[in-house]
């Protein structure tokens, strides 16, 4: 019996393969993009970053594409077969928007060779599967330079969600940033063990301001640290989209992603056949992150310099981890006149100097 | 006019026909909720209700999704028949899971039919030790077994991260929260072919028997029946009340924690943070929706699944909002306590209801 039904299933899956070949070959039929979703798209950060791409690759491409998501997809067992439904469903480029998802997308990926599949954040790839990262690190420089010539305290606090090398490369080009204009200033890193949970993120924030840290960046995805900057009067940084919304005086600017072009540019590789699995980790050059407009708070010669830097970053002169870079142990990891390398910076394990505390193992 | 007057006995009638009742209303609420959105109600049922098991990949993925959370509710369920009121069953599959992922983890490079066997029993002692902190909690210090319960689910959670992020995260990983992929031999074999259906399928279904014929035919769960009706009465007959909390809350830990290992043996294949999307609390709906019953929460268990499946696939086709999930079963719940007043209760039209209200009748409840 299992056997027959094993057999059944094999046949019904050749006939979805063959539809899905047929489906490609009508080139004037719109190409289904499908993008699942950690959080719900209304989360003022990382979800909302996403859709916000998903929207922008819709308008750029017009009736050349339809779009469907999934949100609030958890990272256990339910992601596989939302993504297996998406495949099934016609979708022949699919956008999986969270680390946790990288598994299920490679399995269900060896299951829908045809189908294009994209995971942002991961680092395994196949031949249907590709994976996306902005360079992030570069704006979160740029607000560290906005954190050290804004801070009266010369305490930064930083609302950090797992000791992962994506975050502490984060908190370490901020720190880089904020000690090239101050290099008095320090920072104070609390680990909320979560990705997106308002009311610890609040908490958190509010903890380091009671630490003396009169600037707060986050790298976690609700408005949470931006609202708690607000109440007690203190400056914050926004992650993964604008936030001003949440604090008029408080945010100062943010990290935010710009992942428009990029949906556009993959699914415009599909649509011409050239797509293939590769590693996306483009930057401000390529304008897929970006800073958030200034608040009017900071200076104009500050908004000036950073605005220097950010062109000097486009340009290729300038690189947040450009050596000398000393470890918090003051010991030289990069000599002068060298950059860290991408794969040094994919697995950054320690802090630079200037961040407090320890690095949870 | 309408009279609302107490029935002098339950209705077995209206005890069955409540849940249809219910399952009728939220389905006229969902078709009007279908036309509120813009669509087609009879295309929105359609793809809620009927699209996720239009194939036999999403018949399986009903039994794995329907799985873990028919295992929490039969144990549940027998604590309940006790008047144990047991909020764990989330802790204790997050604790089995844990265990029974360290055990794989030892066993990596090991080879045989009995890593599997050992790794599933190594997560149905942790989920079983992990139920048995609040009996003992209970017996020894009369503590309220819901709150111990409810706390004892965070600690489990935050034990879990511990373990995901320190000593079992992959040392190949990155740094990133989740621990290797388990090996072949530690995997649930699948049932068919191109689908996820695992043998955890057939424990649960087994549980369901096993539930069964321990309250109905043993004289333990008469002890356990007799427990939660007249605990006075139990005591009267010698039954060692504290031997009975302790084994109920077992009961549930380890078939709590066999779902918990059974999830990261099956679907998932490596210890992630998120196990368990709420199981342990869904259960306990699933348990109450069921009436206690073992089929009744095995109907209730499938039910549940399928709405999340339903959820997920108006999302896919219909581009609607993920919420209404939770508003379907939000609806369902509500309805099925509405009904239920029916059980105990009947609507009068017109008639003089005052003797029969006033007349003291024993409640089963």
């Amino acid at each position: 019996m299992a056997m027959q039904l094993g057999a059944l299933v094999r046949a019904a899956s050749t006939v979805l393969l063959a539809t899905a070949v047929s489906a490609a070959a009508l080139a004037q039929e719109p190409l289904k993009v499908g993008f699942v979703y950690i959080g719900p798209t209304g989360d003022a950060g990382y979800t909302y970053a996403h859709d916000k791409g998903r929207k922008y690759m819709e308008e750029q491409l017009g009736d050349q594409v339809t779009s469907t998501y999934v949100e609030n997809v958890a990272e256990g067992a339910d992601s596989e077969r939302v993504i297996r439904q998406l495949a099934k469903s016609g979708n022949e480029l699919i956008f999986t928007t969270s680390f946790g998802y990288m598994n299920p997308t490679l399995k269900v990926a060896k299951q829908f060779p045809k189908v294009a599949f994209e995971h942002a954040t991961g680092y395994k790839r196949s031949a249907n599967v590709g994976t996306y990262m902005g360079r992030i690190y570069e704006s979160r420089y740029l607000t560290g330079v906005i954190a050290g010539k804004m801070t009266k305290s010369n305490v930064v606090g930083y609302v950090g969600s797992f000791p992962i090398p994506e975050v502490v490369r984060g908190i370490n080009a901020f720190t880089q940033g904020l000690r090239s204009v101050n290099p008095d200033a320090t920072v104070k890193v609390v680990w909320v063990s979560s990705w997106y949970d308002p009311a610890k993120e609040l908490e958190a924030a509010e903890s380091l301001i009671l630490q003396g840290a009169d600037v707060i960046s986050q790298h976690t995805d609700s408005a949470g640290p931006i609202q708690a900057a607000e109440a007690k009067g203190v400056y914050a940084f926004g992650y993964n989209s604008d936030m001003s919304l949440y604090g008029k005086n408080a945010h100062l600017s943010a990290a935010v992603f710009n992942w428009g072009p990029l949906y556009e540019a993959k699914a415009r590789a599909v649509i011409d056949g050239s797509w293939k699995a590769e590693d996306v980790w483009l930057g401000l050059a390529a304008g897929y992150v970006d800073i958030a407009p200034m608040n009017d708070a900071v200076p104009a010669d500050v908004q000036q310099l950073v605005m220097d830097l950010k062109q000097q970053i486009v340009d290729g002169k300038l690189h947040p981890f450009a050596g000398p870079l000393t470890n918090q142990a003051g010991e030289i990891v990069v000599a002068e006149g060298e950059v860290l390398a991408d794969k040094e910076m994919l697995s950054m394990g320690y802090y630079v100097q200037g961040v407090e505390g320890e690095l949870p193992k | 006019m309408f009279k609302v007057e107490k029935r002098p006995v339950e209705s077995r009638l209206m005890g069955y026909l409540s849940p249809v009742l219910a399952a009728v209303l939220t389905l006229v609420s969902g078709a009007l909720l279908f036309l509120l959105l813009g669509q087609s109600p009879l295309e929105g049922l359609y793809t809620f209700f009927v699209m996720p098991l239009s194939d036999l990949y999403g018949l399986s993925e009903l039994g794995v999704k329907a799985a873990p959370i028919l295992l929490c509710a039969m144990g549940l369920a027998v604590c309940y028949r006790a008047k144990v009121w047991n909020i764990g069953a989330e802790g204790q599959l997050l604790f089995g899971a844990l265990i029974g992922s360290w055990a794989a983890l030892q066993l990596l490079q090991v080879e045989g039919a009995w890593v599997l066997p050992l790794v599933l029993l190594a997560g149905a002692l942790g989920g079983m030790f992990w139920g048995l902190i609040p009996a003992l909690l209970r017996t020894h210090f009369n503590t309220n077994e819901i709150l111990t319960t409810i706390m004892l689910n965070y600690i489990a959670l935050n034990v879990l991260l511990y373990g995901v992020h320190g000593p079992l995260k992959d040392p190949d990983g990155y740094n990133f929260p989740e621990s290797a992929l388990f090996s072949e031999s530690t995997l649930l074999p699948t049932l068919l072919d191109g689908t996820r259906v695992h043998i955890g399928v057939l424990f649960a279904l087994l549980a369901v028997a096993v539930v069964w014929v321990l309250l109905s035919r043993t004289f333990i769960g008469f002890q356990i029946r007799v427990l939660g009706l007249d605990s006075r009465a139990a005591h009267y007959a010698g039954y060692n009340e504290k031997r009975l909390v302790i084994f109920v809350l077992m009961l549930c830990g380890g078939l709590a924690g066999l779902a918990g290992v059974l999830e990261v043996t099956g679907p998932i294949g490596q210890l992630v943070p998120q196990v368990s999307p709420g199981y342990g609390y869904a259960a306990i709906i699933v348990a109450f929706l069921g009436r206690l019953h073992p089929v009744g929460i095995l109907l209730a268990s499938l039910l549940m699944a399928l709405v999340y499946m339903g959820g997920e696939m108006v999302q896919i086709e219909l581009g609607l909002p993920q919420a209404l999930t939770g508003l379907f079963q939000g609806m369902l719940l509500l309805y099925l306590l509405a009904c239920d007043f029916l059980i105990h209760y009947r609507i009068r039209l017109g008639g003089r209801a005052t003797a029969s209200v006033a007349a003291p009748v024993s409640e089963g409840a």
